[in-house]
C-alpha cells in the first residue's frame, strides 16, 4: 500500500474512533457542566448498552427494537444512577462525588461480570451496508455509519441545547442552579434530563463500537470511557463543541501514533498529552478559564 | 380584605444563631413595602425564606392564604413570588432574551418525560412567548438589547434585566433585594419611577430591602425595620423616620 494510502486509511479510522470517542465525552462534559460531577461510570454506560442489545439480537428482535430498547434501558439507568449514587450527595465535597462514581463504575464492571462472566462474548454485527471504495482504499459500512450518526447526533445535540426550553433550562442550571430554581426551573428534573441524554449517547456509542470491535466483556467499556474523558478535558470540560473537537483530535492522534510511531507507546502518549494538557491549559482547547470570584 | 404575604412568628436558627426571630411582615396588595435595617440585621435571610432557600425553624408563610412552609424554590417561584439578588445572578451567557424566555417558560408546568413528548412546541406558541419577553423587556426600555449576551450588558442594565427575568415567572409578589445598589443618583431616580409604573402595569406587590433611603421613603408605603434579626418598628415612612428606637439603631445613641 502506498504512503498516501496509508495516510488516508489512517484518517478514516481517526474519523472513526474519534466519533466514538466524541459520543462518549458529551455524555461527561453534559454531566460535569450541570451537575459539576466527573461521572466516572459514564464509560460502564457503553457496556451496558452493548450487552443489553446483544441480549435483544440473541432474543431474535430486529436491529432496530434492540437499538432502541438498549437506548431506553441505558437512559433510564442514567436516570436511577443519579438518583441512588449522586442526589444524596449534591451537597457533599467534590471528592466524595468522584470516589462514588469510581464505585458506581466497579459496581457496574463486576455484576455484568457476574451474570454474563468475565468471557468476551461475539457480537453479532448488524450493519450491512456495502463497503465504500475511494481509490485503492475501501472503507467498512462500519466505519462511515458510525461517523454519520454520531455527526447526525452531535448536530441534533447542539440544536436542542441551543433552541429548546428544555436545552435553555441546562444551559441556566449549569451557569447558576440556584438562581434557576428561584426562576422555577425544576433543577431535579433538568439534572435527570442530563443523564438520560448523556447516557443515551452512550448507549448508542456502544452500540456502535460492538459492531466495530466485536467481540465484547464488561470492562469494554473502561478505557473508552478514560479517553472520552481525557477527550473532554482536553477540548476543555463542560463545553459541547470542545468535547467533540477534543474527540476528533485524541482520534487523530491516537491512529497517527499507532501507525508512525508505535502502538505499545498509544496509551502512554494518550494520557502524556492529559498531563500536558493539565499543566499548560487546564481549560482546555474550548474551555473558559475560571476566574477566581473575589 | 386579604394580604398577599402574610409572615407570622418567623424564626430561623443557624446552629446556636438565632438569626431571625418572632418576625410579623403583611403585605397587602400592590403595596410597596419597605424591609430595612443595618448590615447583618437579617434583611436577606428573610428573603431566602420566603423563597424556600432556607426552611425556617418555625412561624409560618402564606402567599394569598396558600401555606409555603416546606415547599420548594421552584414551586414558590410558580405559585407567585420572584425575586433579584443582591449580587447579581444573571445567567451570564445566555442572551438577554433568553434569560427572559427561562424564567416565562415555567409558566408551562411539565414533568420530565411529557416535556422530552412535548418539545415541539408549536411554532404559535414559541412566538406567543418570544412577543411576551420582548414586551417585558420594553418595560426598561432593554428590547434593543435582545440578542446581546448578559454578561455584556452595562452594570445597571444588568440590574434592570434581574427585575424584568423576574417578571417573567408572572409574580403576584416581587422581591428586590437591594436593587439600587451601585447605581448613581440619576439610575436610581429612574429605578423607583419604574418601580412605581411595574407595580401599576403588573397589579403587583413590592416587598423591597434597600439602604438607599431616598429610594425608601420615596416610594414605600409601608416599612419593617428589623435588627439582629427581630422587629425594631413597623409603619409608615413618616413614623420610622421619627422612631427613636430607628433613629438608635441607625445612629447610635
Amino acid at each position: 500500500m502506498s504512503g498516501a494510502n496509508l495516510f488516508f486509511l489512517q484518517l478514516i479510522n481517526g474519523l472513526n474512533i474519534g466519533s466514538i470517542y466524541a459520543l462518549i465525552a458529551l455524555g461527561y462534559t453534559m454531566v460535569y457542566g450541570i451537575a459539576k460531577l466527573i461521572n466516572f461510570a459514564h464509560g460502564d454506560i457503553i457496556m451496558v448498552g452493548a450487552y443489553i442489545s446483544l441480549l435483544c439480537l440473541n432474543a431474535g428482535l430486529p436491529w432496530y427494537l434492540a437499538c432502541i430498547l438498549s437506548i431506553l434501558v441505558c437512559s433510564l439507568f442514567g436516570i436511577v444512577m443519579e438518583k441512588l449514587a449522586y442526589k444524596p450527595l449534591r451537597k457533599a465535597s467534590r471528592i466524595s462525588l468522584l470516589i462514588t462514581a469510581i464505585g458506581v463504575s466497579y459496581l457496574l464492571e463486576n455484576s455484568f461480570q457476574l451474570i454474563f462472566s468475565a468471557n468476551p462474548k461475539p457480537y453479532p454485527g448488524f450493519i450491512d451496508l456495502p463497503t465504500l471504495k475511494i481509490g485503492a482504499v475501501s472503507i467498512s459500512a462500519n466505519y462511515y455509519v458510525t461517523f454519520i450518526v454520531s455527526v447526525a447526533l452531535m448536530i441534533i445535540l447542539n440544536l436542542f441545547v441551543q433552541k429548546t426550553n428544555m436545552g435553555k433550562a441546562m444551559r441556566a442550571v449549569s451557569e447558576d442552579e440556584g438562581a434557576a430554581r428561584l426562576m422555577g426551573i425544576n433543577v431535579d428534573n433538568t439534572i435527570s434530563l442530563t443523564f438520560a441524554i448523556g447516557s443515551a449517547l452512550a448507549a448508542i456509542a456502544g452500540i456502535l463500537y460492538s459492531n466495530c470491535y466485536s467481540p465484547i466483556n464488561p470492562t469494554m467499556g473502561s478505557l473508552p470511557g478514560i479517553k472520552a474523558f481525557i477527550a473532554a478535558v482536553l477540548g476543555g470540560i463542560g463545553s459541547i463543541p470542545g468535547a467533540v473537537l477534543g474527540a476528533f483530535i485524541l482520534g487523530m492522534i491516537e491512529t497517527m501514533v499507532k501507525a508512525y510511531i508505535s502502538s505499545q507507546l498509544l496509551d502512554s502518549i494518550v494520557f502524556a498529552i492529559l498531563i500536558l494538557m493539565l499543566a499548560l491549559k487546564p481549560a482546555g482547547i474550548l474551555g473558559k478559564s475560571v476566574k477566581e470570584k473575589v | 380584605m386579604s394580604n398577599v404575604l402574610e409572615v407570622r412568628d418567623l424564626g430561623i436558627n443557624f446552629g446556636g444563631l438565632r438569626a431571625v426571630d418572632g418576625l410579623n411582615i403583611d403585605v397587602a396588595p400592590r403595596q410597596l413595602y419597605g424591609l430595612i435595617g443595618p448590615n447583618g440585621a437579617g434583611k436577606t435571610t428573610v428573603f431566602n425564606m420566603l423563597t424556600g432557600v432556607y426552611e425556617p425553624s418555625d412561624g409560618t408563610i402564606r402567599l394569598n392564604g396558600e401555606l409555603l412552609n416546606g415547599k420548594k424554590p421552584h414551586e414558590i417561584a410558580r405559585m407567585g413570588i420572584s425575586r433579584t439578588f443582591q449580587n447579581i445572578r444573571l445567567f451570564r451567557n445566555l442572551s438577554v432574551k433568553e434569560n427572559v424566555l427561562i424564567s416565562l417558560d415555567t409558566q408551562v408546568d411539565y414533568g420530565l418525560f411529557s416535556g422530552i413528548f412535548k418539545l415541539p412546541k408549536s411554532f404559535k406558541q414559541e412566538k406567543a412567548m418570544e412577543e411576551e419577553a420582548l414586551e417585558l423587556l420594553k418595560v426598561f426600555e432593554l428590547d434593543g438589547y435582545a440578542d446581546t449576551l448578559a454578561c455584556n450588558l452595562p452594570y445597571g442594565k444588568q440590574r434592570e434585566l434581574e427585575i424584568v427575568r423576574a417578571l417573567g415567572t408572572h409574580p403576584k409578589l416581587l422581591l428586590l433585594d437591594e436593587p439600587a445598589a451601585g447605581m448613581n443618583p440619576q439610575e436610581t431616580q429612574n429605578l423607583m419611577d419604574a418601580i412605581q409604573r411595574l407595580r401599576e402595569k403588573f397589579a403587583i406587590s413590592v416587598l423591597l430591602i434597600e439602604h438607599d433611603m431616598k429610594l425608601v421613603m420615596g416610594i414605600c408605603e409601608k416599612i419593617t425595620v428589623i435588627n439582629y434579626g427581630t422587629l425594631l418598628a413597623c409603619g409608615t415612612p413618616q413614623e420610622i423616620q421619627n422612631d427613636p428606637q430607628v433613629i438608635k439603631a441607625y445612629l447610635g445613641e
